[in-house]
């Protein structure tokens, strides 16, 4: 197991490199760090300069080994516009982001899980038709559309019908601006992670259905079956640990893409993430920013389908011991 | 010894009726079972009126193509069959109907009266689980008060009587890391974890080699001394049924064909389908230079369609048509001894006919066909 998971690690190695020449690659042809400086009056006395301050006139290759090194030894820069550590900047966005992920993946997760057990047990029933027609419905449903609804029929709705003082959910940011109780951060969290949440359900929960329909039909619940287990115990005993493996797989490769944040999630209920912090960084052409938040999110979608792996490995014994 | 658990093996009364005369209760009777599944093309009659008693300390063979219903009766009588089956009839273990029971009382009886041994080990065995955990599971259930040490205990006699070499070991690994064979008896050893009454056996060496089902077999009839258990024996290997079985049923599109003892089976057959069987069979005692094995013409009847009169009639060498036999369905009728029982309506006339018989028609007919096709001739 253990030379299993350092072989993979080597694998990962290589990529982040090739991840890495393709970002730097593509942030360079896109955006010119200096467009703002190529508007001001002084620019043809200014650029020149700056372009070599930056080292901009060296080969690309000098430039991508030279930026390589800097990024490596932690040197990540200062923001063109905010003049802000880029490092910390990307620090504070990325713990507002994990808190939105952490709670929509559990949220999703523990739905998913349940609505695909209930499904499969109970094919072909009401409810099962329901939980299919829903998730269809969550999936095809644009992420926006859904959060301006959930807006509108959760905080703006209820406030006018009931003559709320306040609405019971709040769609700004993390927390309000003097209160910091665990009430009003979650009043906060509701929305957001409730809208990230709608897509995952509808595909986990899809994937949970015919994943553990497959197994269900296996020679081994006949044999749970024959020995007496008791129906609720074959469900939740043989057939949920064994479709919970490929499961869990989806759900490793789908969370590690999920730290890239949600632009139109954050976008919509202001909160101060990853996802905000690339779409005003790229807006506003700044390179320094763009460049390290691409790399961090390649590593975490490499980390998480490296760990998706050896989660595998580890809930398989067929896959641990080869 | 009678309070550790492998001590408890039932010790036979020297004075046990033979196992080819049954006498006494059956334990298992089964009763005109009838299990049909809808389908879109129309209703599947998989069993169509089946009957048969098995007794303490017996094997019965039930043998049959593929889809002859042989593995749908058996799964009938555990309750496995998916609840779209619809199922007539009576299945009894010692007196009560299983059909007629609740599902919590069939509970507790499956995998502890009734148990079964299944055809593909690597695919009925949990990958996830240790084998001694599923083991272990199937002692539990039905032993809620047992302690941890003792059902450990249990299953590692367990798997030493089935023949797993180092059982104290081998408990703890997964289902992969054991052998086809090895699998085979853990599947047995689980199945007898609970010195079943009834013990099926689905085609339990289908999936083996040659020498690991002799092995396998002789686990099988090891583990019948010490538990007295009556074995239903699935198989389509007639060698396989000779070898362990004391009485044989002969299934045929969802018919008992034929039932009887092995020897009365083997050497006084009275339904062609049987005798068409054993004619199959490649023999060593017999001049085979140049000689075919017979076949049995034709493909197995759809159970959705069933010929009319007897099943059997389209690929029946011996049929007289139209009369009896596509009109008229031969009930399972007594033929010499009590036992034997045959759905022929010429079963007598057989008593003349032997497979020699058969060969030598199969032969002309043969000779019939080359000489109708100069081609076949030819490549001949």
């Amino acid at each position: 197991m253990l030379t299993f998971i350092v072989r993979r690690l080597a694998y990962s190695i290589p990529v982040i490199i090739i991840a890495s020449a393709l970002v730097f690659g593509f942030t360079r042809a896109t955006t010119d760090p200096l467009a703002r400086l190529a508007q001001s009056r002084d620019a043809a006395e200014l650029l020149p300069r700056e372009r070599h301050r930056l080292g901009l006139d060296k080969p690309l290759v000098t430039q991508y080994t030279r930026w390589a090194k800097d990024f490596v030894r932690g040197d990540w820069g200062q923001s063109f516009i905010s003049r802000r550590d880029v490092k910390s900047e990307i620090r504070d966005k990325l713990g507002n982001t994990v808190q939105l992920i952490f709670w929509g993946i559990l949220f999703s997760a523990s739905i998913a899980i349940a609505v695909g057990v209930y499904s499969a047990a109970r094919q072909y029933s009401a409810l099962d038709y329901t939980f299919t027609g829903l998730s269809f419905l969550g999936l095809s449903m644009p992420v926006f559309w859904f959060a301006l609804m959930a807006i509108q029929f959760l905080i703006y709705e209820p406030t006018v019908l009931f003559h709320l003082k306040q609405p019971i959910f709040l769609s700004v940011g993390l927390h309000s601006a003097n209160d910091h109780s665990l009430v009003d951060y979650l009043r906060h969290l509701t929305l957001p992670v409730l809208t990230l949440s709608v897509q995952l359900v509808a595909g986990w929960s899809r994937y949970q259905r015919s994943s553990m329909l497959d197994v269900m039909s296996s020679d081994y619940i006949r044999t749970a079956k024959a020995k007496g287990v008791t129906r609720r115990k074959v469900l939740l005993k043989h057939g949920l640990r064994n479709a919970l493996i490929p499961l869990t797989t989806v759900m490793a490769i789908d969370i590690g893409a999920l730290f890239g944040g949600l632009i139109i999630t954050e976008h919509i209920f202001a909160w101060p993430g990853m996802g905000r912090l690339f779409f005003d960084a790229l807006l506003s052409g700044d390179t320094n920013m763009v460049l390290p938040w691409l790399m961090v999110t390649a590593v975490f979608i490499i980390g998480f389908n490296l760990l998706a792996d050896v989660l595998y490995g580890v809930l398989d014994p067929r896959i641990r011991l080869s | 010894m009678t309070d550790t658990p492998m001590g408890d093996a039932r010790v036979l009364p020297d004075d046990r009726p033979s196992p080819t005369t049954p006498v006494g209760d059956a334990v298992l009777s089964v009763r005109d079972l009838h299990v049909s599944f809808p389908t879109d093309d129309g209703m599947v009659k998989a069993v169509d009126g089946v009957s048969y008693d098995v007794f303490e300390n017996e094997v019965l063979g039930i043998v049959g193509e593929s889809g002859s219903g042989k593995s749908v009766s058996s799964m009938a009588v555990l309750g496995l069959l998916p609840p779209s089956a619809q199922i007539t009839g009576q299945i009894l273990y010692r007196g009560t109907d299983l059909l007629a029971l609740r599902e919590k009382d069939k509970l507790k009886l499956r995998g502890s009266k009734l148990a079964m041994v299944f055809q593909d080990a690597l695919a009925a065995l949990n990958p996830v689980f240790t084998v001694g955990g599923q083991i272990a599971e199937a002692i539990r259930i039905h032993n809620p008060d047992w302690h941890r040490a003792q059902v450990r205990e249990r299953t590692i006699a367990l798997l030493d009587l089935v023949g797993i070499p180092n059982p104290a070991a081998r408990v703890d690994q997964y289902p992969h890391e054991y052998s086809g064979g090895m699998r085979q008896r853990a599947m047995i050893a689980m199945a007898i974890s609970n010195d079943p009454d009834v013990l099926i056996a689905d085609e339990p060496t289908t999936a083996l080699d040659v020498t690991i089902q002799a092995q396998v077999l002789e686990v099988i009839e090891r583990v019948q001394d010490r538990t007295n258990s009556a074995i239903i024996l699935i198989t389509h290997d007639l060698g396989v049924v000779a070898g362990v079985a004391d009485r044989v049923m002969v299934m045929y599109a969802g018919r008992p064909a034929e039932i009887g003892t092995v020897d009365e089976i083997f050497y006084e057959t009275r339904h062609p389908y049987t005798l068409g069987l054993m004619a199959s069979l490649p023999r060593l005692d017999e001049n085979s230079d140049g000689a075919r094995l017979h076949r049995i013409k034709g493909q197995p009847p759809s159970l959705i369609f069933v010929p009319t009169g007897c099943p059997f009639h389209p690929r029946c060498e011996f049929a007289r048509l139209p009369e009896p036999c596509s009109t008229e369905i031969p009930p399972l009728r007594q033929i010499d001894t009590v036992g034997h029982r045959s759905a022929c309506h010429f079963a007598e006339d057989l008593r003349e006919v032997g497979r020699k018989d058969l060969l030598m028609s199969a032969e002309e007919s043969m000779a019939a066909t080359v000489a109708e096709d100069p081609a076949h001739g030819v490549a001949e």
